[in-house]
């Protein structure tokens, strides 16, 4: 299945793209792509699929859009 | 008003967006760029959001000031280059009382920092990086 990953701030730096379309098995969780994509050392993430946080256990469904999200730094 | 814009925020109109016939107590917070020790001095701060998310996390924080402490809360956050001493962040709350107003504005300001997908490079004299925000309760990085 075909999942879509959009990157922003140290992720984006580190995968050098904005987003890409990865080619995953099926019952692939967000936690396995993040594994996949980003070898250690790993900054702790949260998942987004759909534009709302998921646990990172979620299996991912052909087509999704996930978004990882690093630790935070607005205000 | 719950948005990120590039531009410089006009905080009245943040303001205004919490004014009201029945609130006696309005407060507006402004983050702020800071430079830092002499030894890193902050050129600017450079900031990227999710903003499919981002904008429904703010509405999610005011709905929540609003049940806790019956607060009309509006945000707006930067995106892109912000100089030291400009707003990054204006959050405006607005109460019946003043009590609940500055319970309001803390809670906002703190799901803020740890929950509204935002990120802040500091772009230094001495090179870049990514800044987290320190949990609550915890002394902040310098």
């Amino acid at each position: 299945m075909h999942i879509d990953v959009r990157y922003y701030a140290m992720l984006k730096e580190r995968r050098g793209m904005d987003t890409e379309r990865v080619e995953v098995p099926g019952g692939t969780t967000a936690r396995a792509l993040y594994a996949l994509l980003f070898p250690e050392p790993r900054v702790p993430v949260q998942a987004a699929v759909g534009h709302a946080v998921v646990s990172l256990d979620t299996e991912l469904n052909d087509g999704d859009e996930v978004v990882f999200l690093p630790p935070v730094g607005g205000g | 008003m719950f948005s990120l814009t590039p531009e410089p925020i006009d905080v009245d109109a943040v303001r205004a967006a919490v004014s009201s016939p029945r609130h006696g107590a309005i407060l507006v917070f402004e983050g702020v760029g800071r430079d830092g020790p002499a030894d890193q001095r902050v050129v600017h701060l450079a900031y990227e959001a999710y903003e499919e998310l981002a904008v429904p996390v703010m509405r999610a924080i005011a709905a929540e000031a609003e049940e806790r402490f019956g607060a009309m809360v509006a945000m707006v956050h930067r995106t892109g280059v912000v100089g030291i001493g400009e707003a990054s962040l204006v959050i405006a709350v607005g109460t019946p009382h003043r009590g609940e107003c500055y319970e309001a504005s803390r809670y906002a300001i703190e799901q803020v920092k740890a929950r509204l997908p935002v990120w802040k490079k500091e772009m230094r004299s001495d090179g870049s990086e990514w800044k987290a925000n320190a949990p609550a309760g915890e002394p902040p990085g310098r």
